[in-house]
């Protein structure tokens, strides 16, 4: 049901107006921050303000809106923003990835392949690839705009030269279409090469920081490397304990006090999927 | 030397204000030339090094540098980007505190290869060969090149920097008093170690210092300025042994005979 009290998805007219404006111009600018006037949510910052109000700005009522929070649905930042788009915009929610229409998400790329009629919203909490070397947001601008990219590189050499290779493992940076040097938000970097000829439109909302960036459908983002050290999307060398999949991203579950382990799918929607047709892991009940 | 200028300097002029930063200073560097700037404080030495190394918009005036690619052109009035390639590559600016001119954050060898990788250097391998061959031309050990310049003694941030201008083989270096705060034996070193480089290299540099031991050392050519005016230039050793201008006369005077 509704909220009456509410406008369709919480933000007015206008304000959602203004943030399709900065969607569009992100979409045509691919990987280019696009500032926006990003307003107070009713969740503090870093909860995904910016994720929400993108979602709100492109929802429709026949959307079927999904929410997935480091892979899982049923977490409290997804379970939180799936009952507010209920509330207020009274979408259709699912936890299944190729049922919905619009899905947001908190640092995973879902493992079942998107395609064109889907929509991904990310949450960004520092959309700024380069803030931790270069902390003057002038200058990022500019080099930006210049396109001096040199000091992200200078990262990943700090890294190889600290730990022998890329340490760096998640909000791996990518070079859209040769042009701009983007954040693809904390998502593991085994995700990386999802973000590369999507068919989904990928959309990134930094609510505190008050930018907006896009991904076109079948945009490429090539992650940055050494030729002497390339880019390697790396994951947990297990199958999941529970479905048996060798090929999705795996969490490491801590299970008791003597040091037992277990590695499961960090995309619960996946992993439930293909216990359902009847995969099995070791620890599988 | 080639009768053409590296860099030719033609009535640079900066006002704060009412008050005159550094006024009509003209002057012509030629390749493999090290040009001294000496003055008191306050007298438009760092003004006008600014000026020329695209760091403050003069006011009037040009600087016309001789790129490797569409000969002699303005840099005032290029445009930025060309500006900001010619600063990573071409030019190198050493500044007094090294703090200002190194990544305090940064490993002393991602430091070095900051301009490579900038420049488009992609390989890991040979950014760290680079580096290492260049920490050893400035004297610091191969072993310290994954330290951070937090690390270091003042002395070796200096010669880190030093290290991490030249890596690129610039062909012009803008120095602002590259020896001030370092205390009187490890200036020598400095001095010894970029007078060797300027050799090697054949570099052109520009010093500013109020150091008249410095520019004695690495100096051909000398300019006096006091109040953003140009008083007196010409050889080092001429203007030094035998000053004409009264503002001279008291500067080489001034110095502590030990």
């Amino acid at each position: 049901m509704t909220d009456q009290a509410y406008n369709f998805a919480y933000l007015d007219e206008q304000t959602k107006r203004m943030i399709r404006r900065a969607i569009l111009k992100g979409l045509a600018i691919p990987g280019y921050q696009v500032p926006f006037a990003s307003r107070e949510m009713p969740m503090p910052y870093g909860w995904g303000t910016g994720g929400v109000q993108v979602s709100a700005a492109v929802l429709n009522p026949d959307d079927i809106f999904k929410v997935i929070d480091q892979g899982a649905d049923d977490t409290t930042n997804a379970v939180s923003i799936r009952s507010f788009f209920q509330k207020t915009a009274g979408v259709e929610t699912t936890t299944e990835t190729h049922d919905a229409t619009v899905i947001q998400t908190r640092h995973r790329i879902p493992e079942v392949p998107l395609t064109e009629d889907q929509i991904l919203v990310y949450q960004v909490p520092i959309p700024e690839p380069m803030r931790y070397l270069e902390p003057r947001e002038s200058e990022t601008r500019k080099m930006h705009s210049l396109e001096e990219y040199g000091l992200m590189h200078v990262k990943l050499y700090e890294d190889i030269s600290r730990h022998g290779h890329i340490a760096t493992s998640y909000a791996y940076p990518v070079k859209v279409e040769q042009r701009y040097v983007m954040d693809p938000s904390p998502i593991p970097k085994f995700d990386n090469p999802k973000l590369s000829d999507c068919p989904a439109i990928q959309l990134f909302g930094a609510g505190r920081e008050q930018r907006i960036y896009a991904l076109p459908p079948y945009t490429e983002a090539i992650s940055l490397d050494f030729e002497d050290h390339p880019f390697d999307p790396s994951k947990a060398d297990h199958p999941c304990a529970l479905c048996g999949a060798d090929d999705s991203y795996l969490d490491e579950v801590i299970v008791d006090d003597e040091g037992n382990r277990m590695f499961v799918c960090s995309d619960t929607d996946y992993c439930a999927a293909r216990q359902a047709q009847g995969h099995k892991g070791k620890n599988a009940a | 030397m080639s009768d053409h200028a590296l860099l030719s300097v033609q009535g640079i002029t900066k006002y704060y204000g009412q008050h005159i930063g550094c006024a009509d200073v003209s002057f012509d560097l030629y390749p493999g030339e090290v040009m001294g700037i000496v003055g008191e404080s306050g007298s438009g030495k760092s003004t006008l090094l600014n000026c020329m190394a695209g760091h403050l918009a003069p006011d009037g005036g040009a600087v016309v540098f001789d790129t490797r690619v569409d000969g002699p052109k303005d840099t005032i009035t290029m445009s930025e980007p060309e500006r900001r390639m010619l600063s990573r590559t071409d030019w190198a600016f050493v500044h007094q505190h090294a703090r200002d001119g190194l990544r305090m954050g940064v490993s002393a060898g991602g430091n070095v290869g900051e301009r490579l990788m900038a420049v488009g250097a992609r390989h890991y391998g040979d950014i760290r060969g680079q580096a290492i061959d260049w920490l050893d031309r400035v004297e610091i050990d191969a072993d310290r090149v994954d330290d951070r310049p937090t690390t270091f003694s003042g002395g070796m941030q200096q010669r880190l920097q030093i290290a991490r201008n030249l890596v690129t083989g610039p062909r012009l270096v803008f120095m602002d008093e590259p020896t001030g705060g370092l205390d009187v034996s490890v200036q020598a070193r400095l001095l010894d170690l970029l007078r060797g480089l300027v050799r090697d290299m054949g570099l052109s540099a520009i010093i500013v210092t109020h150091d008249l031991a410095v520019v004695r050392l690495l100096a051909d050519r000398l300019m006096v300025m006091k109040s953003g005016h140009v008083v007196e230039n010409g050889l080092t050793d001429q203007v030094l042994d035998d000053p004409q201008h009264p503002y001279t006369q008291l500067l080489v005077s001034s110095v502590l005979q030990v």
